[in-house]
């Protein structure tokens, strides 16, 4: 991994006429975490978007050196396709490392579900195959919104262990959750910070 | 030429797999015949109209899919899974053009064949309307995915999709027949540069498109 880096100077965010939030500065350097914290509708998901490069930032910049990877409610997998054509399809887009795939699904224990077309998965594993694109990606940069939604336990330990390994390589993990995520010692956002309300 | 490879080949398999690929083929039959009922068994008649009835059959045809070259994937987030990847939405409509033409073109100039039979047409005007539909249905695929751009994410998008392609299909539809009757060649020379416009604008303007919708 050559220079990798997220940087938000004062972010700001309107959607629909509304200020979402503004003022948000974030350093994120290789091995770092960050947690946005706040209730639904507050513009995690939206924060997680400019990351991203998804949306524009109303104001402020936003400065990214390093590919990214993104996982969020939507799916992004073809339902007919067998889990693992699925998977291979965005793994031929990223260049993916021969193997990166095999050991993407290992890593989310999907591999038993190779062959079953994703139509047929439930909602906790539908989650992980979309972390297996993640990790698969090798982008260093990960955002992963909501990530622990419909993760059972045992699930949720793979997501930590899989987050720990990204960020002993030198990694950046940005999770955005209201509920308990396992990052190990993450800067926190608490979004509701840089509400409008203040304003 | 890679990712635009796996691009197209991901949109082909995937129009297979939605079945959307006969509807137009079944529609252009069915037009044609239907036709004969309406306006009566006149072999004549049939042979001076029927290849006019098909190039509106074959436009009417390529509308079809419309509201599944897009919005599906837009709505599943594989767009924006794309575009992270920073691969360009141009690209990305381009590899959409190829695999629709694909799926929609050779299958529409083979059930021409049948439909021209039912229509009595005769040798020489159904080479003249498979050399037309072979320049014109690119045109068609663009024109189809280019409003499919443009509709995507919008309520009663089949509709409005239907309402803004067809002012611009006139081009395509008045030197697509013209071809028939017109021993010039000259028609066909038009046809193809409408074609060739459409197809050319159709990656720039769907892409920008693309990106407007995801504000």
């Amino acid at each position: 991994m050559s220079r990798v880096g997220l940087h938000l100077s004062d972010v700001a965010c309107v959607r629909g006429g509304r200020l979402l939030f503004r003022g948000v500065d974030l350093a994120m350097e290789p091995g770092g975490s960050a947690l946005l914290k706040g209730p639904n509708g507050i513009g995690k998901s939206s924060l997680m978007r400019i990351c991203a490069g998804l949306l524009r930032a109303s104001a402020g910049t936003v400065d990214r050196h390093g590919r990214v990877a993104l996982t969020d409610e939507r799916l992004a997998l073809d339902m007919e396709q067998p889990l693992g054509a699925a998977l291979g399809f965005w793994a031929r887009l990223d260049a993916a490392a021969p193997g990166a795939l095999d050991a993407a699904l290992a890593a989310m224990a999907l591999e038993p579900l190779r062959q079953v077309p994703v139509r047929m998965l439930s909602t906790g594993q539908r989650k992980r195959a979309a972390l297996a694109r993640v990790i698969a990606s090798g982008a260093p940069i990960w955002l992963l919104d909501e990530p622990g939604n419909g993760l059972d336990d045992a699930a949720l330990e793979l997501l930590g262990d899989a987050v720990a390994v990204h960020l002993a390589k030198g990694g950046i993990v940005i999770a955005a959750s209201h509920q308990p995520v396992p990052l190990v010692t993450p800067v926190v956002l608490a979004m509701a910070d840089f509400g409008a309300e203040d304003a | 030429m890679n990712i635009l490879l796996t691009l197209a080949s991901r949109d082909l398999r995937q129009a297979w797999q939605s079945a959307g690929l006969w509807l137009p083929v079944a529609f252009l039959l069915l037009v044609a015949s239907l036709y004969p009922f309406a306006v009566g068994p006149d072999a004549a008649l049939l042979r001076r109209t029927g290849g006019g009835m098909l190039w509106i059959a074959a436009l009417l045809a390529s509308l079809l899919p419309v509201d599944r070259l897009v919005a599906p994937d837009r709505d599943a987030g594989v767009l924006d899974q794309i575009a992270l990847r920073g691969i360009g939405e141009e690209m990305v409509v381009l590899a959409r053009l190829i695999a629709h033409w694909l799926g929609f073109g050779p299958a529409l100039m083979i059930a021409t064949l049948p439909a021209a039979a039912l229509l009595k047409l005769d040798g020489a005007t159904i080479g003249l309307l498979e050399a037309g539909l072979l320049i014109g249905t690119p045109a068609l695929a663009a024109l189809g995915l280019l409003v499919a751009t443009l509709t995507a994410g919008l309520r009663s998008s089949g509709a409005l999709a239907g309402l803004l392609a067809l002012p611009l299909a006139v081009p395509l539809l008045i030197f697509g027949a013209g071809t028939l009757g017109d021993g010039s060649g000259a028609a066909l020379k038009f046809l193809g540069a409408a074609s060739l416009l459409l197809v050319a604008i159709t990656p720039f303007a769907g892409g920008a498109a693309v990106r407007a919708g995801r504000e």
